[in-house]
């Protein structure tokens, strides 16, 4: 049964530089990385090659020791520039130099017809070993999926609510048949549903609106409506020893090319978004790819920070960092790194807030896009306000109670208040609206390393 | 504004670590953070971008909400004094004159309770090592406005200190107090010095001057409760107090509008009425308990009429809202979203709850004129239960979604 599902807690953070749905007319990057830090989860990360190496696109580099079957593959075929370590040797990026003409490793092929009579032991071997694996993360948790397990259910959201998140229906255009495959070998895994939902706000792009096989379900309200937590909280939601996968759409198009063409494709739009951006429109590269071709010449000023991701969610990079693996957009923020007199009580309708307290005057303007630098905009405090969190939270979760489980490291707390059903990017509005400007994500994620690892 | 950020800049590896005053590195970050928002920005990961509201701005929202109180309370220790005095009747006559003793009654008291708590927080910041916390900005306006203008300066240091040490810092600070802090304070003088700050005496400031004969200095929560022993009608026993220096001293009207001697800023339901549209608009406190906190009165006072026996259990239930500091507790008060409920449903059986009991205590309790203080006090001590349920039926429907 499909459902429709309306939200209407939540809150949409509406920023300058959206990208408009053209592609741009980039130099392409030089270098691509993989980096394993991207993998949360990823325990003791082995590489397989040694700098000056070279490899083509689906060659297998990295592999996580504690899971030893699913494969990291190059995205570009080329040369193994650097591998770089960080303190204590840890492993953070696989530099690749690549080819301007990419080669592909040979996967096994199928016909259609073939992969629906396909086996799914064999689906799942072709996939730990063609490098896709990796998109599939488990809930709880929010890590890479055991390819030995087999969940509940695997769902799919076929829309990003994030401030200024790309569009799915333009970064996978013409992909509809691979979308299909990938589904179709989803399928599969899961002994329960394949859900897709998708924007009950916006006409549904033709690829997900004609996806057989699966449960088509309508999503719609502000952020977080397309975060696949709050719709699995909505669809059918996690209990404790369950496990359910979740796949990005992207993620569904790349498994079904392996199948189809038998190739691991690492082409990917990237949404160059952001108000310091000069021309934010989509770039045509590849899976983390090296982002100085679409900052430099493209910025408005030099006081910028890079953001991997979106502006809730993401990662700050550096100038020449490389796209995070699991992103589909880079944000391009002015630096927050200043001092402002008299800040905390001057009024002002340029500074977006959720809240109404003297001065904060954006509600006046609910559909200006704002320019949001990166300050912090006030210091740590104790939590003092309450219902604030509750709010942009359309979950039946109490955000501030959990945390502070969390920070107690009461577990059975932490348990019976849902850490399940949550990961960062769920409670990521919390992070941004708090008063006393907690880490919430960082919180988050501490109490699921806490609960998993224990 | 450069040269001052030059100048704090400059200053500054003196309070930082291995710097001369290292130790005193909070009380500089509170002078600091105050002139200039910080640099800081975002971590690396995770929200990229914040809200442009701190702790700061919030305080100063409640701040900017008692001022009408302040104002207005400071205006009216002065009318009072006049009218008991005999020197004017008239509302608007000597606005000057009357102006002026207030301030010079009111602005020692909000001085006071300002240093002598700063202090405290200072040195509690200094040596736990924690930043200076806004919440004080205002405990040390709420003090000021729920004790008479009579009551000595020393009273009202003692108290803000006590209160600050006993009912906040010695829990770890704002956020981790269970009772309003400045609550705490009123009870302390209350319990401790209850002459200065019960009776008849000391709501009505006299100064060198005698009263107008036949002046009574009971507030109308005694009158009421007097008429209810004397088994008079309670509405025209307020209408007819202190008829000597005034028509209808006490009417609804008059109570509304808090012309009435008391607390320095509880007496005006109309200024705490504005103080809460103010907190409502901004989002600030929260409506549900100012709602239902003023329901929870209005209630119990229709429960009271239905059994009525006696003349101040029969008293017209929306008497209780102007009556006593009912208004002025239930909106600045109640709403401290530290000591409150913190779960939305919480709030609303909270706020419910103080409005009962604030009733009961006024009409059946011979000791405490007003309820309201204990109340909330009460509630403060009952709301971590009241939360307790609340979360405990949100793991109980995720535990029985998890059997089905």
């Amino acid at each position: 049964m499909s459902k429709t599902i309306k939200l209407k807690k939540g809150f949409d953070i509406k920023l300058v530089g959206k990208a408009e749905k053209q592609l741009g007319d980039f130099k392409s990057a030089k270098t691509f990385a993989l980096k394993p830090t991207d993998f949360i989860g990823m325990q003791r990360p082995k590489v397989t090659v040694s700098e000056g190496d070279t490899v083509k696109a689906g060659t297998p580099i990295l592999f996580d020791k504690a899971m030893e079957t699913v494969q990291y593959v190059a995205p570009v075929s080329g040369e193994i520039v650097e591998i770089k370590r960080g303190d204590r040797r840890k492993l953070l990026e696989i530099k690749i130099l690549a080819d301007t003409n990419i080669s592909y490793e040979a996967f096994d092929k199928f016909s259609e017809d073939a992969l629906n009579s396909l086996s799914k032991e064999d689906a799942v071997v072709q996939m730990c070993k063609g490098g896709v694996w990796p998109q599939i993360i488990q809930r709880p948790f929010g890590i890479v999926a055991n390819p030995e397990d087999s969940p509940k259910a695997i769902f799919i959201s076929a829309f990003d609510s994030h401030p200024l998140a790309p569009d799915y229906g333009f970064l996978l255009e013409g992909e509809d048949k691979y979308f299909q495959a990938g589904l179709n070998v989803l399928s599969k895994l899961t002994s329960g549903k394949v859900h897709l939902n998708v924007d009950g706000n916006a006409t549904i792009p033709g690829i997900f609106a004609n996806a057989k096989g699966v449960e088509l379900n309508k999503f719609s309200g502000p952020h977080p409506a397309g975060n696949i937590g709050v719709q699995i909280h909505h669809l059918d939601p996690i209990n404790k020893g369950e496990i359910v996968w979740t796949v990005n759409p992207y993620g569904v198009v790349q498994i079904g090319k392996l199948f189809l063409e038998g190739k691991y494709d690492g082409s990917k739009k990237i949404a160059v978004t952001g108000s310091e951006a000069k021309n934010a429109v989509y770039a045509n590269t590849y899976m983390g790819a090296c982002v100085d071709s679409l900052v430099e010449g493209n910025i408005k000023q030099d006081h910028i920070r890079v953001v991997s991701g979106n502006v809730l969610t993401g990662e700050r990079i550096n100038r020449d960092g490389y796209v995070g693996y699991y992103h589909h957009q880079i944000t391009l923020l002015p630096e927050g790194d200043q001092y402002e007199f008299l800040g905390w009580m001057k009024p002002t309708a340029s500074k977006l807030s959720y809240h109404r307290a003297l001065g904060l005057l954006s509600f006046l303007n609910p559909k200006k896009e704002f320019v949001l630098d990166t300050n912090t905009n006030g210091e740590e405090r104790a939590f003092v306000q309450t219902g604030v969190f509750e709010d942009v939270t359309p979950m039946d979760i109490l955000p501030v109670y959990l945390l502070k489980a969390i920070m107690a490291e009461d577990f059975d707390e932490m348990e019976e208040l849902g850490i399940y059903e949550i990961v960062e990017e769920d409670l990521a509005l919390c992070e941004f609206v708090d008063v006393s400007k907690h880490p919430v994500q960082e919180i988050v994620r501490k109490g699921i390393d806490l609960i998993q690892y224990s | 504004m450069k040269f001052l950020r030059d100048l704090l800049d400059k200053q500054k590896p003196l309070f930082q670590k291995g710097g001369k005053l290292e130790n005193l590195y909070y009380l500089y970050e509170a002078g600091e953070t105050f002139l200039f928002k910080p640099n800081h920005t975002a971590g690396i990961k995770g929200a990229q971008v914040k809200d442009a509201i701190d702790l700061k701005r919030m305080m100063i929202t409640v701040v900017i909400a008692m001022i009408p109180c302040l104002l207005f309370g400071i205006y009216n220790t002065g009318h009072q004094h006049f009218l008991a005095t005999g020197q004017t009747a008239g509302l608007w006559e000597d606005f000057g004159p009357k102006l002026l003793i207030g301030l010079e009654l009111v602005l020692p008291i909000v001085i006071v309770s300002y240093a002598a708590g700063g202090l405290v927080e200072a040195v509690f910041a200094v040596v736990r090592k924690h930043p200076i916390n806004e919440g004080f900005l205002v405990t040390g306006m709420l003090i000021p406005l729920v004790v008479p203008a009579t009551l000595p300066l020393w009273q009202v240091a003692l108290a803000t200190v006590f209160a600050v040490v006993i009912a906040k810092e010695v829990f770890g600070g704002t956020g981790m107090n269970i009772l309003n802090v400045a609550m705490t304070a009123r009870a302390f003088l209350y319990f401790a010095y209850p002459a200065q700050i019960s009776g008849d005496q000391v709501w009505t400031y006299l100064g060198d001057k005698a009263p107008v004969d036949g002046f009574s200095g009971a507030t109308a929560l005694a009158v009421a409760y007097n008429a209810g022993v004397e088994g008079e009608n309670v509405t025209s026993a307020l209408n007819t107090h202190n008829a000597a220096i005034g028509d209808s001293l006490y009417g609804f009207a008059n109570l509304f509008i808090g012309w009435i001697p008391g607390s320095i800023g509880e007496t005006s339901t109309l200024m705490a009425l504005i103080g809460a549209a103010i907190l409502i608009g901004t989002g600030v406190a929260s409506w549900k308990i100012i709602v239902s906190g003023f329901g929870g009165a209005y209630l119990m006072g229709l429960v009271m009429n239905m059994f009525a026996v006696n003349e101040y259990m029969a008293m017209p239930a929306e008497y209780h809202w102007v009556i006593g500091g009912l208004a002025f507790g239930v909106v600045f008060m109640a709403t401290d979203p530290v000591s409150a409920a913190q779960t939305e449903l919480g709030k609303w059986i909270y706020g419910f709850l103080i409005g009962v009991l604030t009733v009961i205590i006024r009409v059946t309790n011979p000791a405490y004129p007003e309820g309201i203080m204990l109340a909330v006090l009460f509630m403060n001590v009952f709301a971590p239960l009241i939360d307790h349920y609340v979360v405990k039926a949100n793991k109980n429907r995720r535990l029985q979604r998890a059997t089905v």
